[in-house]
């Protein structure tokens, strides 16, 4: 079974939340509206909604995280769920015990959803196929493949930046794309939404194999790639991948990649820029970029707070329904 | 080698089948007379033939034991996979009479104790013939030679060093001059491990869709090119084995034009799978090499019908079902592919790929040779290792019909035509359906 087929049902609702690809426009925006109302909740002195009372979620982490870890355990709370942070090291696949038994041993314990990040893709995918039947598995990233609730917060933040009408947009997304399960998450979400042009901007070696069979215009030239763009995402470059056969230097790096106020002249004047974060400044781009009055970047980290509150009660109230 | 059993007798007339053997360009309806665990006679029985059993073999083809060039039984080491017992029960139920296992068991096949060993458990399971290969390099470490003429001495047909890297040039070319010295055959995988790395998947479309790491066509086509020179350097006589790509079919196509001793061969699921199939993470379709584009499957299957591939083997890998119940790039690669050999090899008939005596040559007569085996043929004299199947008989492969241990196989569920109904190896019946 495909990814897309699995984390729908019959009735093409969320059973699970796995990946971008095999959503459909009206599913994906009504996952945007959702967000959008929970978005009020989380601006309220009193930020709880009682819809997932009594529900027991595990943050299920086998990569570490701070940023998407946090979110998605603010969103089970504000949603009156019962939260478990499990963070599994290395040390414990040493131990010996399979993903699967580490499952089925959380299973027993009565748990109603699955928050899952691990460094192989397809693995949110496989707990998916493997999970009783009336638990729900949401991807927090798996490898290389999908970060699907961070590429909704994205899209949540730009239609709440530029508008609705994603047909006269031009996003380039610029750094690592071939390490990234952001990129491909967002260039799903991007096309899904019928965006004017999606660009990906980096050297030839962070570039994954046939890239416009994604459906992006692929630039080498970072003031190529950004001329004229009205949302710039930057990512993360990761730090062990600054040097040696990828790139040569940081240094290099910056002075061909890091965007700077400077560079941003050929962009439209109100280019919004954003990183799913955390930043390494300096690198990616200047602090005086970063801090600026177009960027956005903390708006999406409390835009993934109402985003993941949206994803959760959506696919638990599928399993309410079925049981009933 | 006579394995005839007090139980069974010792003349047996298969009579009536379809006999394809494309060594002799033999295909007619004939009977098979056997004596003595050997080939007495084809068509007219020899005077006073009196045969002790007969098999009615009409509708049926009656061809020689198929010899698979790749399968690995997982023992010694692994027996929590598979076992020689196991293995060989699957491989006589599915008409093959030869298997051929590389050394990467544990402890790697690198010294006469090891081959002995796999060859007394073979002949206590009594059901196929298992010949090894031995290591090229001690340990398979890839830095010393093993001791090749030992190995020879005791009956290894041929050397590798199995999926595992040389460490540099300089040793691939010492091992393949010593090889060269004793007349072995290298059996090399062509896969350059710096551009595979911790790939799992083709580098293509769909890798990049899902996020896996790619193994790039180049690994397969810089190996073989580097390979190709110190063959022509050293004057081995090379076999590539699971060639995976269109380019590097015709890398070896080029090289067998210009005379290079070389040979290659594919194994089957590379000439039904893609990299499509792997979309849904499906770990059963996690194999090394990767599975490459329609176009590489287009071009493997020419060139087997060609027979630039003079043999298609199965690439026997069983796994236990933990092996594969991980995510995709965690799981072990391998199908296990005894049972679906053949019926797998036929449907390529039926689809008009190639010629049922094009097909039983490359899973008879071209592997025998590739090995430097004497079987692979119903020549009079030679040893009976006879498959007689059914070819219009369909099946389902599934969990109640699979004989090998590992139940890891994209092909499960599915629906083969043409199942061996007796396999005979030396002229002892040693399945009958």
């Amino acid at each position: 079974m495909n990814t897309a087929s699995l984390q729908l049902d019959a009735r093409g609702r969320l059973k699970h939340f796995l990946c971008i690809e095999g959503l459909n426009r009206q599913l994906l925006t009504e996952i945007l509206d959702t967000a959008e109302s929970f978005a009020g909740v989380t601006e309220q002195t009193v930020k709880k909604v009682p819809l997932l009372r009594g529900k027991t979620i595990v943050n299920l982490f086998f990569e570490a995280s701070t940023r998407t870890r946090t979110t998605f355990e603010l969103a089970a709370k504000r949603l009156s769920a019962d939260v478990l942070n499990i963070n599994i090291t290395q040390s414990s696949t040493v131990k010996g015990e399979t993903l699967l038994d580490t499952l089925r041993n959380l299973e027993a314990m009565h748990v109603d959803m699955f928050v899952v990040r691990h460094n192989d893709s397809g693995a949110a995918h496989f707990i998916a196929s493997h999970v009783a039947p009336h638990v729900s598995v949401i991807n927090a990233g798996d490898g290389r493949h999908s970060h699907p609730t961070q590429a909704l917060l994205d899209v949540f933040t730009i239609r709440r930046t530029k508008g609705p009408d994603f047909g006269r947009l031009r996003v380039a997304i610029v750094g690592d794309i071939l390490h990234s399960r952001v990129a491909r998450s967002q260039i799903h979400a991007l096309n899904l939404l019928n965006t004017g042009d999606v660009r990906i901007v980096a050297p030839r070696t962070l570039v994954p194999a046939h890239a416009e069979s994604l459906g992006v215009h692929v630039y080498h030239d970072l003031e190529a790639g950004i001329e004229g763009a009205d949302v710039i995402i930057m990512l993360r470059l990761q730090r062990e991948r600054m040097q040696g056969a990828l790139l040569p230097s940081e240094h290099e790096y910056y002075e061909l990649f890091g965007v700077t106020e400077e560079k941003l002249a050929v962009a439209r004047p109100d280019v919004t820029i954003m990183h799913p974060g955390p930043i390494n400044r300096g690198v990616e781009m200047d602090s005086e970029v970063a801090d600026g009055s177009r960027s956005v970047i903390l708006e999406q980290v409390t835009h993934g707070i109402a985003v993941r509150m949206a994803v959760m009660s959506m696919a638990m109230h599928h399993h309410k329904e079925s049981k009933a | 080698m006579t394995e005839s059993s007090p139980q069974q007798p010792d003349r047996i007339r298969i009579s009536g089948g379809r006999v394809v053997d494309p060594a002799n360009k033999v295909d007619a309806v004939l009977d098979v007379h056997i004596a003595d665990g050997k080939i007495a006679a084809v068509g007219a029985p020899p005077d006073g033939f009196e045969a002790g059993h007969d098999i009615d073999a009409s509708g049926r083809i009656v061809c020689p034991g198929l010899i698979d060039l790749c399968a690995r039984t997982r023992e010694p080491g692994q027996e929590h996979k598979a076992t020689i017992a196991s293995e060989s029960l699957a491989a006589a139920c599915g008409g093959i009479t030869t298997l051929c296992c590389p050394p990467d068991t544990q402890p790697v096949v690198e010294t006469p104790a090891d081959i002995e060993l796999i060859r007394l458990r073979a002949e206590a399971a009594g059901k196929t013939r298992i010949v090894t290969l031995g290591a090229l390099t001690r340990g398979l470490d890839g830095e010393y030679l093993s001791e090749m003429a030992a190995l020879k001495k005791a009956g290894c047909v041929g050397v590798s060093n199995a999926l595992r890297p040389l460490a540099n040039t300089l040793v691939q070319r010492r091992a393949l001059e010593y090889a060269a010295t004793f007349d072995l055959t290298v059996f090399l995988y062509a896969n350059d491990h710096w551009l595979s790395a911790d790939g799992c998947a083709h580098e293509g479309k769909v890798a990049t869709r899902m996020g896996l790491t790619g193994i790039p066509e180049a690994a397969e086509t810089a190996a073989i090119a580097r390979d190709l020179a110190l063959v022509e350097q050293t004057g081995v006589r090379a076999h590539f084995c699971r060639v995976s790509s269109a380019r590097a079919a015709q890398m070896v196509a080029r090289a067998q034009f210009d005379g290079l001793p070389v040979t290659a061969d594919v194994a089957i699921p590379y000439l039904y799978l893609t990299e499509i199939d792997i979309r849904g993470f499906d770990s059963n379709c996690h194999v090394i090499p990767p599975l490459r584009t329609t176009e590489d499957r287009q071009r493997l299957r020419d060139a087997v019908q060609r027979g630039i591939f003079s043999a298609i083997c199965s690439d026997h890998q069983p796994h236990d079902p933990d092996a594969k119940l991980r995510p995709f790039p965690s799981t072990e690669p391998g199908i296990s592919g005894l049972d679906s050999l053949l019926p797998l090899g036929l449907r390529l008939v039926d689809e008009q790929v190639m010629g049922l005596d094009e097909l039983i040559q490359r899973l008879t007569a071209g592997p025998a040779q590739i090995l430097g085996l004497p079987c692979g043929t119903l020549a009079v004299g030679n040893t009976a290792d006879i498959c007689i199947f059914d070819p219009e008989l369909t099946w389902q492969l599934d969990p109640s019909t699979i004989k090998s241990h590992g139940h890891n196989t994209p092909f499960m569920g599915w629906e083969l035509k043409g199942r061996v109904t007796h396999t005979l190896l030396a002229g002892r019946l040693v399945h009958a359906l």
